[in-house]
């Protein structure tokens, strides 16, 4: 501690949730202390609730035939404006990303340029995926038959707990690039980097409700994500590491509701320098064939 | 219109040589089961038994992963995928040549007409071998990478309403990929898949490639919970699909799952009304209704809807239900006494909840399982038999007004396996087929299907798709997301 005030007291930020383009606090009116990772207060960020997972995919629900109607070049076009504005940013992710996960300024550096290479290469796919992985049928009769990738829906994304940024860019940029809306549940004690995301996204052409953000307790909200009867897809990487809650476990609860679910690729979180593929897309993607005759 | 008789036109059964019990085909040969144990399939057009045949129990499935683990390590995996192509082709050409013989078992064990088994399930599953035989030495040009690797050993799970079809689904995928295969063929309809074995010795396959292990539930369950299991792949139910999906949960295991089915089939105003009303009596009435992509729920625009369903009754009428032996019968035989259950139970609950229930006009024979042609109107969206899958004989009528209410009714369920379209309206068929969410969409069409086309659902329908070049994908491990 001083012993005397600074000049000038900085303006602190108030951290919150990330709902249909809105920033509220959690409905529940509880907050949790985030540190950096050598122990430093950090922030009281919010800890989102069951009701605020419930208004989330409400919103997320909202927002998907819109943002699944938007035309794939529209689509790469709102996303690639989300790189630009991210480099805009450069310096407050360098900084959240260095204090939550302990890396030194360079280091910090490094991993938020691999996040907005990345963003940019999953933009990209919005008007290509379909070609790569759809296809004209050569059916045995007179039809016109035609196979093609579509979004599955509301997907919910239990983020990465140890990198908090290149990590949710890895699991967050394949879901909606295809035209999903998305549940975030942010890393639990490296939640910011994801809030100062939201940040971004609600200064970008991505209409509200397309990305909602929760931060909290992983193991309290992802089950009832996992549960929820209107969510169509789950990526459970932040269940490793998280405390309360296993992958198998939130992969046993979306079995109810048929949920598409992304499991982790290893045991433990790994590193996500290499954590960019088409796959990723296409684990929130469906294949819709459709047929008709042909004739005079 | 003059209605015509028909004189009795029965196919020969003498074709097919049906044997008194069958064991377990594990690692190339037929075996007794550990326990003993055994059930019996039945006729379900004259509930007469047809053979007694060997229920596996873990002990048997575990031989049987066995088997199949040590054919894909040893013998199947190491092979060239060209040399794997020509068993395929060989399978596929063995099917054409005995498809008289397959048609005729599996109408006897299913109770489907044999037209339709003659002239779509053994056709089809031949044509399915055929497909992806080619597709064994081009693994590299199918959009996975270079040398995209299979799982290992597929545990396959399939039902009784295609038996050898969705056998044929299973299988040629499975082992043109590299896989190899623990399938477990329905309850109730064991027997073509127990032909099949005999087909597998003279096209040669080494052991272990494909075992066929036969029982109820528990089998399915057996085989499902192993844990050589690579790759689970079941058609069926939704609910014992949400039952396997959990089972897996927390493994490595990856799964397909084709489920249940709640399709509507819409016909506005400006249809072509006798290719739909066509459409509509193929679309739940093939296979008795007993299709998980069956068009269930007719969705009617509403200013057509009288007319629609007079010419529909009226083409019910002309239906002839009863001996699927007879080459001429359109409807035959319900496969089981517990599915005829299911179907009267729901329809009753159809009367009861007030929709108007009309029953075609026909006589059904006494013996075995039958159920007529039946069509309720007057359906709201809340009631059980436009919300639950009947598999059965049973059409829901529905009416809308405008495009938009269409695509809110026809999405309005848990399901999102198929859906119908009928309109003169190109525009308006494109913009219906995007909004519709499910996998397969007929346009002016129904229930078509072909080796090359993916076949599978949205939602609670299931995951994965078996078809086509996308049928590839989850028996490797590059191409598989879940």
């Amino acid at each position: 501690m001083r012993a005397t005030a600074p000049a000038r007291i900085d303006v602190r930020k108030t951290y919150k949730l990330f709902i249909g383009g809105a920033f509220p606090r959690s409905e529940s009116g509880r907050t949790y202390e985030v540190t950096s990772a050598k122990g430093a207060f950090l922030a009281n960020a919010a800890q989102g609730s069951r009701k605020d997972a419930r208004d989330s995919v409400r919103a997320a629900r909202a927002a998907q035939p819109g943002w699944a109607g938007a035309t794939a070049y529209n689509r790469g076009q709102v996303l690639y404006r989300v790189a630009e504005l991210l480099e805009g940013r450069r310096a407050q992710f360098v900084s959240d990303v260095a204090a939550g996960e302990g890396l030194t300024e360079r280091r910090a550096q490094d991993v938020v340029s691999a996040a907005i290479d990345r963003w940019v290469w999953y933009a990209g796919w919005s008007d290509k995926v379909a070609q790569v992985a759809g296809n004209a049928n050569p059916v045995a009769g007179p039809y016109f038959n035609i196979s093609a990738p579509e979004p599955t829906g509301v997907v919910a994304v239990i983020a990465p707990q140890e990198s908090s940024l290149l990590g949710l860019v890895s699991v967050l940029a394949p879901a909606i690039v295809t035209g999903n809306t998305v549940v975030v549940v942010a890393s639990e004690d490296r939640p910011l980097p994801a809030i100062s995301l939201a940040e971004v996204l609600a200064t970008s052409d991505v209409p509200g409700g397309v990305v909602n953000i929760i931060t909290g307790r992983t193991g309290e909200i992802a089950p009832h994500l996992a549960k929820h009867m209107d969510v169509n897809a789950i990526d459970v990487a932040g269940a490793l590491g998280a405390s309360g809650i296993t992958w198998g476990e939130l992969e046993a609860e979306a079995a109810g509701t048929v949920k598409r679910v992304l499991r982790p690729a290893g045991d433990d979180e790994g590193s996500w320098a290499d954590a960019q593929s088409l796959n990723a897309i296409l684990a929130y993607t469906e294949t819709k064939t459709v047929w008709h005759p042909k004739g005079m | 219109m003059p209605r015509f008789e028909y004189a009795p036109a029965p196919e020969s059964r003498a074709v097919v040589d049906i044997a008194s019990s069958y064991g377990l085909f594990i690692d190339g040969e037929f075996v007794e089961s550990a326990s003993g144990g055994s059930l019996k399939t039945i006729n379900p057009a004259t509930e007469e038994s047809l053979a007694d045949v060997a229920v596996a129990d873990e002990s048997d499935v575990d031989r049987a992963v066995r088997a199949a683990r040590r054919a894909q390590e040893k013998v199947w995996g190491p092979m060239p995928g060209a040399e794997r192509a020509k068993y395929l082709f060989r399978i596929a050409r063995l099917l054409a040549e005995r498809s008289r013989e397959f048609a005729v078992l599996e109408v006897l064990d299913n109770g489907k007409p044999i037209r339709e088994a003659r002239d779509v399930d053994v056709p089809t599953a031949a044509a399915h071998f055929f497909y992806y035989a080619g597709w064994a030495d081009k693994l590299d040009h199918a959009g996975f990478g270079p040398s995209p690797r299979p799982h290992g050993v597929a545990g396959q799970v399939i039902p009784w309403n295609f038996p050898l079809l969705m056998l044929a689904w299973k299988i040629a995928p499975a082992l043109a990929t590299g896989n190899t295969v623990v399938l477990k063929p329905a309850e109730t309809t064991p027997l073509t898949a127990l032909l099949f074995a005999d087909l597998l010795r003279q096209a040669e396959l080494p052991p272990g490639v494909v075992n066929i292990v036969t029982g109820a539930g528990a089998t399915g369950a057996a085989v499902v919970a192993h844990p050589g299991v690579d790759k689970v792949a079941f058609t069926g139910s939704t609910a014992v699909g949400k039952r396997i999906a959990k089972e897996i949960a927390g493994t490595r295991k990856h799964a397909t799952l084709e489920l249940g089915g709640k399709a509507a089939n819409i016909v506005f105003d400006d249809a072509p009304i006798d290719q739909a009303i066509e459409g509509i009596v193929n679309g739940i009435f093939f296979n008795q209704g007993q299709v998980c992509c069956a068009g269930s729920r007719l969705l009617v625009q509403e200013s057509v809807a009288e007319e629609v369903v007079e010419r529909l009754k009226a083409r019910l009428g002309t239906l002839r239900v009863g001996d699927p032996m007879d080459k001429n019968t359109d409807v035959g035989a319900i496969n089981s006494a517990a599915q005829l259950a299911r179907i009267t139970d729901l329809t009753k609950a159809g009367e009861e909840e007030g929709a108007v229930r009309w029953t075609a006009d026909c006589a059904l024979p006494e013996q075995g399982f039958w159920f007529a042609p039946t069509v309720f109107t007057d359906v709201s969206a809340a009631h059980r038999i436009a919300r639950e899958e009947i598999f059965g004989p049973v059409l829901s009528v529905l009416t809308f007004r405008t495009p938009a209410e269409a695509v809110a009714k026809a999405n309005n369920t848990p399901y999102g396996l198929s859906a119908g379209i009928w309109t003169e309206k190109g525009s308006r068929i494109l913009s219906m087929a995007d909004k519709l969410r499910a996998g397969v969409v007929w346009a002016n069409t129904f229930n078509r299907f072909d080796p090359t086309s993916p076949f599978g659902g949205y939602k609670e329908s299931g995951y994965g798709r078996e078809g086509g070049r996308h049928g590839l994908a989850s028996y490797l491990i590059e191409g598989s997301t879940r």
